[in-house]
């Protein structure tokens, strides 16, 4: 994509700085639709309506509410540490929008086609912490600290059983690249790695019931990391008040919310990559068997957008079924649960993958 | 370590049934309308805002009475003699001027005691119950038919009409060789 | 070297998303930890016991609708009671018939909101709406009889104000198999939910000794394992002829006494009150309902203390006559506010985000507490 783009253009320095800022043209729309998918499910499930009138079952509603947020004062109270208040959102925003640089939206589109894609996602994502404690820091506000401080001790803990199902997924596939590792899962869903991956015999049925735990321990210890239900203490209740975003209003809250649901669809993203198919379609691509080959990459986006968004649709899902943990229950959960059991998995993948 | 696997494997359990009922509940269909576009059909029983028909009331104030907020504001005027002012539809002679019949909606509580003592059947809950106002006096419903200068016309006919039964009392009894009147006859 | 540490007052405000109304609660917490919780009340305080002195006996109904506003069937119930055994009079038959099936069916709706209101407390958000479905039905059932769904003024001194409406019997007896697989979900969906019961298991746990001190009573009491209900032993109207089971907490998932205990009795009630109904609706005899009632109500010289089951507890009426048409002293003895005295004792030693558990399960209402 960026040699296509700096031969369009002539300018290479234009070239990268487009092929940059090209996942805001994908985030943007996907999170007014998510915002709205959000409310209609939630609707659905608890058997009412959701939004209606604005625009056809309400589609416009997300809109409506970013023409609110933009218009609202922006309230900064006067003891807050004005650097690191103004700074905290954009840093949670870098920390989850650099994820998408890695992300293989198509075999020609990918922003940033490194060797390392998966070590460099989970060594980036870590920025998100360091925006929260400055959010909550700044806040000057004993509560804010408090909620940043369990918002940061949850993310840190988390990447751990995160990494550990990684390193498993590393072993056994030999690449941590998302490109090869979407590229390895060609030609039938079959070969996909949730069902043992593309090499046929023995280590591909032994791997089965393995590569599905893995998938729950990388998908729970993902919902961690974005603060979903049953994990969003720090959004919701978090003791009394509303955590580190409380004091935040207006544009910078927008920021806070783009990113939650920016890290949504990286963290599903990333496991459909791992374990789904990444881009690669289930039932083989309709611009090749009608021969038109330049239709085949937009097929491609059109599956790894649709499987993202599957697994953002099941994380709302569980949302509106589970009750929230308390927050020392959290941290039993990772360091008592997931890390024993990722541990395990990581030794039986590591030896089923020596066969 | 056998309640550990316990743990884990309820945990995962009962996770996977919640899931289930709120993914069966996603396809059915929804409890709520719209509402102004759409409307409940209400019950007959209902108990909204109260009318009440001016034409019926005798002025019985038993309404007024039986109102536990003390809502409803009623002063009658007795009629003098020889003034008709009509049955009721259940063929009671009216004997009273209602010249105010006042009801705050405001402190109305919707208990409905005002309707069962109310011998003519006149004030009765309707199914209104979208009347907000802006101004809260807006909400004191006035439902005599007596505007302010009748009511104040008839208030003068009965005292004069009392003033003069005074008189004639007093005449009468300063002389009380003087063969007496006939008392008037009041209303038939 | 002790290390000197500060006792830190939080205050949990009258206005708060967790704590069911207006409620202020002062916390004094060493670190996390919980050490004592006030609570101040007074903020929906609007002098029921004066205006009852005030007002004559058929106005007092619906100044008690309006104490404990989920369940204002029972309210009634509790008053009409009283003033009918200072009267001495006796209702026929039909009109206790229909005042047990109301009672139960408002116990049922009450319950509703107080699983529903406790899911949103620890953080499950469907279970409430569909608590709220179901609770509508039965609030459908009310509006058809007496015409409204919150504040019913319905059960009258000596009779009731409307007789039921000819579909009554026929929408409760299609009500009765709907709601019965409703329970089983909301079980499927909170009750036994892992999540759910790491919340609530072994969290504020109330020793029976400690419940009967303090005067609990209700699923309070009875979460704690002490089989005690007005309706089998201190039975009024005619609820001894009505065949039902009073659940009490077993500790299933936890220590006997804790807040799932206290939230499993609440369901367990509901089945129970959907056998009454059951059997009621059957029998109701014919008759009149407002035959009993007398003109004008002027009980003699006495005073009268009668109590009945509410779902929250133990509601009584204190009424002191003095030979007219007004009360000279209304008391009312609210289970609410006896079972919110337990707060402090339960909630020592626990975190501060278990006080939100602990006070969703003892399911107070405001408008009891400081009538």
């Amino acid at each position: 994509m960026f040699e296509w783009l700096s031969d369009l253009t002539g300018n290479q320095i234009l070239a990268a700085f487009i092929s940059a800022a090209l996942p805001v043209a994908f985030i943007v729309p996907f999170v007014i639709f998510a915002v709205w998918l959000e409310r209609k499910v939630s609707a659905h499930m608890q058997d009412r309506l959701g939004p209606m009138r604005v625009g056809w079952h309400g589609w416009l509603q997300t809109i409506a509410d970013f023409f609110k947020l933009i218009q609202k004062e922006d309230i900064v109270s006067s003891e807050v540490d004005k650097k690191f208040f103004n700074m905290a959102p954009y840093l949670v925003f870098i920390g989850s929008y650099a994820v998408y640089a890695a992300l293989p939206f198509s075999n020609s589109y990918i922003g940033s086609n490194i060797d390392l894609g998966l070590f460099y996602i989970i060594a980036v994502s870590g920025l998100v912490v360091a925006g929260i404690l400055m959010a909550g820091w700044a806040s000057n506000n004993k509560y804010s600290l408090y909620g940043a401080m369990r918002s940061a001790a949850q993310i840190v803990s988390y990447e751990i059983p995160t990494a550990l199902v990684i390193l498993a997924m590393v072993m056994f596939t030999g690449t941590l690249s998302l490109a090869k590792l979407s590229d390895l899962q060609t030609s039938s869903f079959w070969n996909w790695y949730i069902f043992g991956g593309p090499d046929w015999g023995w280590s591909k049925l032994l791997v089965l019931p393995f590569m599905l735990v893995a998938f729950l321990l990388f998908y729970i210890s993902s919902l961690a990391e974005v603060n979903r239900t049953p994990f969003d203490l720090p959004e919701a209740e978090s003791e009394l008040v509303a955590g580190y975003h409380t004091e935040y209003s207006g544009m910078k809250f927008a920021m806070f919310f783009l990113s939650e649901y920016g890290n949504m669809f990286a963290v599903s993203a990333i496991a459909s990559v791992l374990f789904f198919g990444g881009y690669q379609s289930p039932i083989g691509y309709i611009g090749n068997s009608l021969g038109i080959s330049w239709l085949v990459p937009f097929e491609q986006v059109f599956w790894f957008a649709s499987k993202g968004i599957f697994f953002v649709f099941v994380q709302m899902w569980l949302r509106w079924t589970l009750p929230r943990v308390r927050v020392d229950q959290l941290m039993t959960l990772c360091w008592k649960y997931l890390i024993p059991y990722a541990f395990v998995n990581l030794i039986i993948i590591g030896i089923i993958s020596l066969i | 370590m056998k309640e550990y696997l316990k743990n884990t494997w309820l945990g995962v359990w009962t996770v996977l049934v919640g899931m289930k009922i709120t993914f069966k509940h996603l396809f059915q269909p929804a409890v709520t309308i719209q509402y102004p576009d759409v409307k409940l059909p209400l019950p007959e029983r209902v108990r909204n805002r109260l009318y009440v028909n001016i034409d019926d009331c005798i002025g019985c104030d038993q309404c007024s009475r039986a109102c536990p907020v003390s809502c409803i504001s009623i002063e009658t005027v007795k009629a003098i003699p020889g003034e008709d002012l009509g049955q009721t539809s259940n063929g009671k002679k009216k004997a009273l001027w209602v010249t105010k019949f006042d009801i705050d909606f405001a402190k109305c509580c919707y208990c409905q005691l005002c309707v069962f003592p109310c011998p003519t059947e006149c004030i009765k809950m309707t199914e209104t119950y979208e009347f907000s106002e802006f101004r809260r006096q807006d909400l004191n419903y006035h439902f005599s038919a007596l505007n302010t200068s009748e009511a104040i016309e008839k208030k003068n006919n009965w005292e004069k009409f009392q003033a003069e039964k005074e008189a004639q009392k007093a005449a009468a009894a300063a002389k009380p060789a003087a063969p007496q009147q006939n008392p008037k006859t009041e209303g038939n | 070297m002790a290390l000197k540490t500060e006792e830190l007052v939080l205050n949990m405000g009258p206005q708060h998303p967790s704590t069911h109304g207006v409620l202020r609660l002062e916390l004094e917490l060493e670190g996390e930890v919980v050490k004592n919780v006030k609570p101040h009340l007074g903020y929906l305080h609007r002098c029921f016991e004066k205006h009852a002195e005030a007002m004559t006996y058929p106005q007092v109904i619906p100044y008690t609708d309006r104490m404990d506003y989920l369940a204002s069937m029972y309210n009634n119930f509790g008053y009409v009671v009283a003033v009918e055994k200072l009267l001495g009079i006796q209702v026929p038959e039909r009109v206790e018939y229909i005042r047990v099936i109301m009672g139960e069916l408002q116990r049922i709706a009450s319950h509703l909101v107080a699983l529903g209101t406790y899911g949103l407390d620890i953080g499950a958000f469907t279970p409430f709406l569909y608590c709220f479905i179901d609770r509508e039905k039965i609030l459908n059932l009310f509006e058809i009889t007496c015409g409204a769904r919150l504040l019913y003024n319905y059960m009258w001194v000596g009779g009731l104000s409307h007789d039921i409406h000819p579909d009554f019997v026929r929408l409760t007896k299609e009500f009765i198999p709907y709601f019965r697989p409703r329970i089983k979900e909301l079980n499927d969906l909170l009750t036994f939910n892992k999540i759910f019961i790491e919340r609530t298991a072994n969290i504020g746990v109330l020793p029976v000794d400690t419940a009967i001190n303090y005067g609990a009573s209700g699923p309070v009491l009875r979460g704690s394992g002490f089989r005690w209900d007005l309706r089998k032993n201190d039975p009024y109207s005619i609820y001894d002829r009505f065949d039902f089971d009073i659940p009490v907490g077993q500790g299933l998932v936890g220590t006997v006494g804790d807040c799932w205990d206290r939230y499993y009795v609440r369901v367990q009630e509901m089945e129970q009150s959907l056998r009454i109904i059951e059997q009621a609706i059957d029998n109701i005899p014919d008759g009149d309902v407002q035959s009993a009632i007398p003109k004008r109500i002027k009980p003699p010289k006495g005073m009268v203390y009668s109590r009945v089951e509410n779902p929250k507890g133990e509601l009584g009426y204190f009424i002191i006559s003095d030979g007219s048409t007004s009360p000279f002293r209304v008391k009312v003895r609210a289970p609410s506010f006896v079972n919110l005295s337990v707060l402090g004792e339960m909630s020592k030693g626990h975190l501060v985000a278990d006080v939100v558990a602990i006070l969703g399960s003892i399911d107070i209402v405001l408008g009891e507490v400081d009538r």
